[in-house]
């Protein structure tokens, strides 16, 4: 477990690194994720390592956003404010976004001839 | 005994406190979840937010103070990012044959979350930090707190945005689908995946394995595309 750890941790410490070094658009954890899987794809043995500490941390993943959440009541002003608005557009978005992509999804799979399992 | 003012002024400046009521607030919501069956809206992180904001609200305790305690979970965001690695390597070998609807309904699917949302709001008025958060809310929260960092949006603000995508994409995915007529399971799981991130994946993997792989590749190539893409598409409204 550790070890596996320490190994996230690097690939996170590595992106964190690279972003700010290279001023580059992805934040730090994401670039550590994309090198990561890069790793895992040349090396699966990595991957078996891992996959026991991750999906460990990945359970419990709703848990990590709370104290973020909480700090909704610095912004109770704006959504007072900006509420209704912001519930429009992400309930139009959301629609939207599942519809265009499951279209999208079947129209290119019939094109390429790529069937449902 | 000690006077009970000089507990309360030790507690409210120590950790300990706000670290144990985050962990018990979301004990709370996950029973709670639990008991009305996992339905998408009893979702656990909104009942541990309201019940913690609230308590917050009672105390008259500030924000900063209850997060020098919450800090030590909000930390562990960054290493979970890099662990959604491990699923989406997992879930590669799922892509076979279905590499190219895969990209494009990615790209199709991210694009239409993003602009859509940027679109509507700024038509009904909202402006700079708050609609620099809403460009990355279909990402998964790390990412999108990260992103809305990056671009000058409120991080707290956009882990309440990325919830609430989450439970509306929950709740919605299945009777939408239907009504559009779409069997293929993969393509219902990934639109839901790339949409409506973990909360989504959740949803899809109640419904069908399939679905839920498909589901989890799409929350995880999002994640990147997003944080790719939200800076490009934020510029189209400023």
């Amino acid at each position: 477990m550790i070890p596996a750890i320490a190994l996230i941790l690097l690939f996170q410490l590595v992106g964190e690194v690279a972003s700010r070094a290279l001023d580059l658009p992805l934040p730090g954890p994401v670039l550590g994720m994309v090198g990561l899987l890069g790793a895992m794809v040349a090396i699966p043995a990595l991957g078996r390592r891992l996959r026991e500490t991750a999906e460990g941390l990945l359970r419990h993943l709703s848990l990590l956003f709370v104290p973020a959440g909480v700090g909704v009541v610095a912004h109770l002003g704006v959504l007072a404010q900006a509420g209704p608005a912001l519930a429009v557009a992400l309930v139009v978005s959301t629609v939207a976004a599942i519809a265009v992509g499951a279209l999208v999804f079947v129209g290119v799979a019939r094109l390429t001839g790529s069937r449902p399992e | 005994m000690t006077n009970p003012a000089l507990i309360w002024s030790y507690l409210s400046r120590e950790p300990l406190l706000w670290l144990t009521a985050t962990l018990l607030a979301y004990w709370v919501g996950d029973r709670l979840s639990q008991l009305t069956g996992r339905k998408p809206w009893a979702n656990p992180v909104l009942i541990a937010v309201v019940l913690l904001a609230g308590l917050l609200q009672l105390t008259a305790t500030p924000y900063p103070a209850y997060f020098e305690g919450a800090q030590f979970v909000h930390f562990m965001l960054g290493p979970a990012t890099v662990a959604l690695a491990i699923p989406l390597w997992v879930n590669l070998r799922h892509v076979g044959r279905a590499a190219l609807p895969v990209a494009a309904a990615l790209l199709a699917g991210s694009l239409t979350a993003i602009l859509t949302a940027l679109g509507v709001a700024w038509a009904l008025g909202v402006r700079g930090e708050v609609l620099a958060t809403l460009a990355a809310k279909s990402a998964t929260a790390p990412v999108a707190i990260g992103i809305a960092e990056r671009l000058g949006g409120a991080p707290t603000l956009a882990a309440v945005l990325v919830l609430l995508t989450g439970v509306i994409g929950a709740i919605v995915v299945t009777p939408l689908l239907n009504a559009l007529r779409i069997t293929d399971w993969r393509a219902r799981g990934f639109s839901v995946g790339v949409a409506a991130h973990g909360l989504g994946t959740a949803r899809a993997l109640q419904v069908n394995e399939t679905a839920g792989a498909f589901a989890g590749l799409g929350m995880g190539l999002n994640a990147v595309l997003t944080a790719l893409i939200a800076p490009w598409c934020l510029r189209l409204f400023l």
